[in-house]
């Protein structure tokens, strides 16, 4: 069987780009990916472009095209894929399944989101397209508001408090001050959590993700090979998608993601592991209770617990599984379409121990969950260090 | 998004009157209306079917920053809301006093203005809920 490696990762530093265009963005991600995997543009035989909401950030719809023309990788195929925030991990799942399918040998897959081009309202209406217009944006649910009624949910039925909520934050922003790339480096407590004000209530403003702008790009190659071009390549030794009702009244709990359950367990069954095998996870913490619903919906505690685990440490990078080390969505930042891809990249950094003072310990092998919307799209990839050309 | 006329009136009967539909193969409520039953497939028998307008609360927010077209509405509750025929629906809850608003809450259907975005456009209108008892 065909198997899939990363051979080259690239990443823009994450936070509010004024002086770079989408184009440059994308262009810095995917030449830094192209050129750290050792092989030529020519090598390349297709492309993928996750993001969610070009039209409506920068009125630029066809960017697939657009990447690939930038990259000067023309004449060969560029497909732009859209699952709102899981844009980016589900580009790399059509990576991973066009070498996988044995059409190509050589992929390259990027993710990129310019947010910051429009005002936070117009923003907020491009990112409401992740949920369901007829039914929830119609009337007058915001994307936190969402987010809110499953935290509410789980809190009514497992009795999980907004301090837990916030040891998420505190944990992500305190990753975050160790990763160079992160929009944010700024310790918080959860003090400052408790008291910055609601969004969407039990969610406060110290909850949600920022608006960022931000672009990461990995070249996949097939493992054979990748060993013999690359020193260090990470394989992609499982990928699972799922999906779920586009809208939360749909779903059979609110307290639960079904879609992040199925795809985890697809990816842990295909490469025949257990949740406990993993040694650190990329979770799509968009919302402080979205971390929690990940890490349940994976594995790593019992259903209803997450907040307890978190708050007692067992996240945290020293913990019993490192959550976010990156400072994930909250504290490195979401360019909704990049997020996906930007996970794998930190995937690859960890498991070349490249990670320097956020770097796991002994880190085997590594998890990335990336969620679209409300949780109707999700994704679980899971990673390994493969023997490289000595 | 929201103001545009043909959005509006097209297929908004299942605003005005909860029109939903019901699987008599599995016995299931669908609210809005199902093109197909997801359990029975083509095995089901859907029919349009006017749902309860009552039911309870099943988890709600209270939105301090509301997006476009609902800034000036803020704070509002929004709820997820079961049905007494178990289908659930998403709403505003309206008309009640903030200690009411709680998971288990009774509430039943009113009729009330949704938005309007488009100070040109048409006015949307739809249901929204308050606490009975």
């Amino acid at each position: 069987m065909r198997s899939v490696s990363i051979i080259g990762t690239g990443c823009t530093v994450f936070g509010e780009h004024w002086n770079k265009s989408f184009r440059q963005l994308i262009a810095e991600a995917g030449i830094e990916a192209i050129q750290n995997a050792g092989v030529e543009g020519k090598d390349i035989e297709a492309l993928y472009g996750g993001n969610m909401a070009s039209g409506r950030f920068i009125g630029q719809e066809h960017v697939g095209a657009l990447i690939a023309d930038q990259l000067g990788l023309n004449p060969i195929p560029a497909t732009r894929v859209e699952d709102a925030c899981a844009s980016g991990g589900v580009a790399l799942r059509s990576g991973y399944m066009a070498i996988k399918s044995g059409e190509y040998d050589v992929v390259a897959v990027g993710g990129i989101e310019k947010m910051t081009d429009v005002g936070t309202d117009q923003a907020a209406i491009a990112l409401g397209g992740a949920g369901d217009q007829e039914t929830e944006l119609f009337h007058g649910a915001s994307f936190p508001a969402l987010y809110a009624l499953m935290a509410r949910a789980h809190m009514n039925k497992f009795g999980t408090t907004e301090e837990q909520l916030a040891a998420v934050s505190v944990k992500n922003h305190k990753n975050a001050m160790l990763n160079p790339k992160a929009q944010f480096h700024r310790e918080i407590t959860v003090a400052d959590v408790m008291k910055s004000s609601y969004i969407a209530s039990p969610l406060k403003l110290l909850d949600c993700s920022p608006i960022t702008d931000g672009a990461a790009a990995v070249i996949l190659c097939e493992t054979e090979k990748a060993k013999e071009i690359c020193e260090q390549p990470i394989e992609i030794i499982a990928s699972g998608q799922a999906s779920d009702t586009l809208a939360l009244p749909g779903r059979k709990n609110l307290y639960e993601t079904m879609a992040a359950r199925v795809a985890a367990k697809a990816a842990f069954e295909k490469a025949k592991l257990t949740p406990k095998d993993i040694d650190f996870a990329e979770v799509h913490d968009c919302f402080t209770i979205a971390e929690i619903l990940a890490i349940e919906a994976i594995g790593f505690c019992e259903k209803g617990k997450g907040g307890p685990f978190t708050e007692q440490g067992k996240t945290a990078l020293d913990g019993e599984i490192p959550v976010n080390v990156s400072g994930g969505l909250k504290g490195k930042g979401h360019p909704v379409g990049a997020t996906g891809v930007a996970q794998a990249v930190e995937a690859c950094i960890q498991l070349q121990g490249k990670a320097e003072k956020r770097q796991v310990k002994d880190a085997k092998i590594g998890l990335a969950h990336n969620v679209g919307g409300s949780g109707a799209t999700a994704t679980v990839h899971l990673f390994k260090a493969a023997e490289g050309r000595k | 998004m929201n103001g545009a006329l043909p959005l509006i009136w097209r297929k908004f009967g299942e605003r005005y009157d909860l029109d939903g539909n019901f699987c008599e193969t599995c016995g299931t409520a669908f609210f809005p209306a199902r093109p197909v039953c997801p359990s029975c497939r083509r095995r089901g028998k859907l029919v349009p079917k006017k749902m309860p307008k009552t039911g309870k609360i099943v988890s709600f927010t209270e939105v301090f920053t509301g997006p476009a077209g609902f800034e000036h509405e803020t704070p509002y509750f929004i709820a997820i809301v079961e049905l007494d025929n178990k289908a659930r629906l998403l709403t505003q809850i309206v008309d009640s006093e903030k200690e009411r608003v709680k998971i288990g809450a009774k509430v039943g259907k009113v009729f009330r203005k949704i938005s309007d975005i488009d100070p040109e456009g048409p006015i949307a209108y739809g249901y929204k809920f308050k606490v009975v008892c």
